[in-house]
């Protein structure tokens, strides 16, 4: 049982931690999400010269031949600098497609093209009726000679006003939540019949509602198998969800850290705070909570590679536990701030609003606590 | 015991509800203040009460409304069910009651006019950067010079203070003195030379409290309240003395109804959430919760109403109010799913908002009321209050 990290991914960490602190201080990281664009493209082709967008990808697609626990350490020191610019949705979601699915000629021509941080993607998966349930799609995709119509209606896709294509779940076949039918396409979000109406997101991000109208793909543009690519979707998602795991546990990190710091240096009736017992007792809870967090990230990193009921058990047992930790931490730290945890101007609110995003992202608490327990 | 109202209460109902009814401004129905546009959207049913002569049911003769202790209750009940706009608080129910029980008949002549009629604007000058739940060690001080106080410092966590014409502030008068006996109650004219008011935007993108900083600020002793170094008393008063509604039960029992009509709108694998068994169990609990604090806050009316004070159970109305509050705005975000994601800015109107309007407001609400567990006394202070003056420990 080994829990330590190579030298090589303490080099990596070191150099994310670096480039960070180079980039992304709390001021510039406001001043960014508050701008027109909302991120900063140079900052990407940053990110993807250091090598970070291709880590988990295989070195014959212009990747760097790493694992899962690399993207992990990436997740994790991004969530503590609250990046934007969209590496989940192309270092591990559309990496993910194409390296499980993707054809031969697909991975030759966007894996390197990603880890150059040339094609940007993002991943259009959630309808207004579907809640949390990756098979329910109105959004259909019909054979037209040798490809594929496709219309519908996506939601709240993250990321998609810096995407130049997007992953988008449709059904070629099968009833609205059948299981069978659904199916990967990558459309150009420049093709025809797309539109997109872009929006700032409460974590200071960007998204879209993507309307798609009469949208032709070739037969090339399917990822993996016709009808048959729910799975897939099941499997990256909960790679995204180990992601998600290990960015929250930096941002738990941060939130215990500040609280702490505020704890022991704020005074009232003559002392600081931090020595009220109540309080103590507090932020041992958060630690106890960020800790259980990060054994949970590296248990479900651990476990992406397993057979699929005991990968899907392993997701969604981090995002319950993190949905609830984060909830804690981020409330708690709020809390112990009194006023100055409201405040726009400093970084707890800013933490506790991505927390609360990432629970609700792939399925919240609620949501993963009944797929736990239906896998019995 | 008898928990049942009497047909004199029943028949008061009705009145007040026709009057809601006939009377509410519809366009501001169950908008939360950080969507009103103007200061006539704060004030337009302030203005309403004040021609009923129902603004100020809590004041004691003239102004008041002589109503029991239960009929005004009822009048609660049935606003929130109207979801009628919130009367601004600091005039009517903070420094008017402090006026009309500390201030000369000259002061009352003065002041209480406009704060009934909503024609001044009132906001409060208490907490300062380095005096929040330690209050008393606030240190805005107030020099006399002749038959002014000079005053400067700064306050903070000032409510709407960018629209209030007057500030009630807590200031140093005698700095020798122990923390609470060297304070005194300032009435300010917000356009005295020397005020500057600063937005602070909290994490929900709004604009609702500011800082309020005094350089060399000339107020007349004339608009000190009660007796120089007496302020305490009348800060202590204030804080003691609105506790009808603070439970926010009628409101909170609103926005469950809001929340479970939300929650048959949204759809989860072709069924009404509000029919998932894991959502029916969370709202039960929740109803039960607030069913037990709506009626200790009746029996807390009961004692008032049988001249006994509000009696000590009233001391967890502040606490479990705000929980049930914040646990309402949970439920939300846990009812809206990934519609709770967009952010439509408060500050600027018109703007785009995906999803149905029941998500719009989602996760600005949770954000927002996390104020509530940590404004009008910490709830970690409420329960140090209740531990040392209910439970002597």
């Amino acid at each position: 049982m080994d829990f330590s990290f190579t030298e090589e991914q303490t080099l990596l960490r070191n150099s994310v931690q670096k480039f960070i602190q180079g980039s992304y201080d709390f001021d510039t990281r406001r001043k960014v999400s508050k701008s027109d664009s909302g991120w900063r493209k140079e900052v990407y082709g940053q990110i993807a010269e250091m090598g970070l967008l291709g880590v988990a990808v295989p070195e014959d697609f212009g990747g760097l031949g790493g694992s899962a626990v690399d993207n992990m350490i990436i997740a994790e020191e991004f969530g503590r600098g609250l990046v934007i610019e969209p590496w989940l949705n192309n270092a591990v979601i559309a990496s993910g497609f194409l390296t499980a699915a993707g054809s031969k000629a697909q991975k030759e021509e966007l894996l390197p093209a990603i880890a150059a941080g040339e094609t940007i993607f993002a991943f259009a998966y959630a309808e207004p009726q579907g809640r949390y349930n990756l098979a329910d799609l109105t959004t259909t995709a019909k054979k037209a000679g040798d490809g594929y119509t496709l219309n519908g209606h996506k939601a709240v896709v993250l990321g998609a006003p810096f995407a130049d294509k997007l992953i988008v779940t449709a059904r070629t076949s099968g009833g609205q939540r059948d299981a069978d039918g659904v199916t990967v396409f990558i459309v150009d979000k420049s093709a025809k019949g797309v539109s997109t109406r872009d929006y700032p997101t409460v974590d200071g991000n960007r998204a879209s509602e993507v309307m798609l109208e009469n949208v032709s793909v070739g037969a090339d543009a399917v990822i993996g198998e016709v009808g048959g690519g729910l799975k897939t979707v099941e499997l990256v998602t909960d790679q995204a969800i180990a992601a998600l795991a290990a960015e929250s546990t930096g941002a738990m990190k941060v939130l215990n850290d500040t609280t702490i710091e505020y704890a022991k240096t704020r005074k009232q009736f003559g002392t600081p705070i931090g020595k009220f017992q109540v309080l103590q007792h507090r932020m041992v809870d958060m630690f106890m909570n960020y800790e259980q967090s990060v054994s949970i990230a590296y248990m479900v990193t651990l476990k992406l590679d397993e057979a699929e009921a005991e990968r899907k058990k392993a997701a969604s047992a981090a995002k319950v536990q993190i949905g609830k930790a984060s909830r804690f931490i981020g409330q708690s730290a709020v809390q112990i701030h009194g006023g100055m945890g409201m405040t726009d101007e400093l970084n707890v609110g800013h933490y506790f609003k991505r927390l609360t995003m990432i629970d609700t992202l792939f399925g919240n608490v609620d949501h993963h606590l009944k797929r736990y327990a239906s896998l019995g | 015991m008898d928990i049942n109202y009497s047909p004199a209460d029943e028949a008061f109902r009705t009145e007040v509800r026709t009057f809601i009814a006939e009377n509410m401004p519809q366009q501001l129905k169950g908008k939360r203040r950080g969507e009103y546009r103007d200061k006539d959207d704060f004030l337009v049913w302030q203005r309403v009460l004040y021609k009923k002569g129902w603004l100020a049911p809590s004041w004691p003769a003239p102004y008041g409304t002589n109503w029991t202790p239960t009929q005004k209750y009822i009048w609660g009940e049935e606003c929130a069910r109207a979801e009628t706009p919130m009367v601004l608080p600091f005039g009517v129910s903070m420094v008017g009651p402090v006026i009309y029980t500390f201030g000369t008949e000259e002061q009352k002549a003065k002041y209480i006019p406009g704060i009934l009629s909503g024609d001044v604007w009132w906001c409060q000058g208490y907490s300062e950067p380095g005096a929040g739940s330690d209050l008393a060690s606030l240190k805005t001080t107030a020099v006399r010079d002749g038959d002014d106080y000079i005053v400067n410092g700064q306050k903070t966590w000032t409510t709407l203070a960018q629209y209030a014409d007057w500030i009630f502030v807590l200031a140093r008068t005698d700095k020798a003195a122990k923390a609470q006996e060297g304070i005194s109650f300032l009435l300010v004219d917000m356009k005295t030379p020397g005020i500057t008011v600063k937005p602070i935007i909290t994490m929900d993108g709004g604009h609702e409290v500011n800082e309020v900083w005094f350089d060399n600020v000339r107020v007349p002793v004339a608009n000190r309240i009660h007796e120089e170094n007496k302020g305490w008393t009348c800060a202590k008063f204030l804080l003691s003395h609105e506790r009808a509604g603070i439970a926010g039960v009628a409101r909170s029992k609103r926005a469950i109804s809001r929340l479970k009509d939300m929650l048959a709108m949204e759809i989860i694998d072709g069924e009404k959430l509000i029919e998932d068994a894991d959502f029916e169990r969370k709202i039960a609990e929740l109803e039960i919760d607030l069913t037990a604090l709506e009626f200790t806050e009746l029996r807390t009316l009961a004692s008032e109403a049988a001249g006994k004070g509000p009696g000590l159970e009233s001391s967890i109305l502040k606490i479990k109010g705000t929980e049930i509050q914040q646990r309402i705005t949970e439920l939300v975000m846990e009812g809206v799913g990934y519609y709770s994601l967009p952010f439509s800015d408060p500050l600027a109107h018109n703007e785009f908002a995906p999803g149905p309007a029941y998500a719009e407001a989602a996760s600005q609400n949770y954000a927002n009321m996390r104020k509530t567990s940590i404004y009008g006394g910490s709830n970690e202070i409420q329960r140090n209050i209740i531990a040392k003056m209910v439970l002597g420990l």
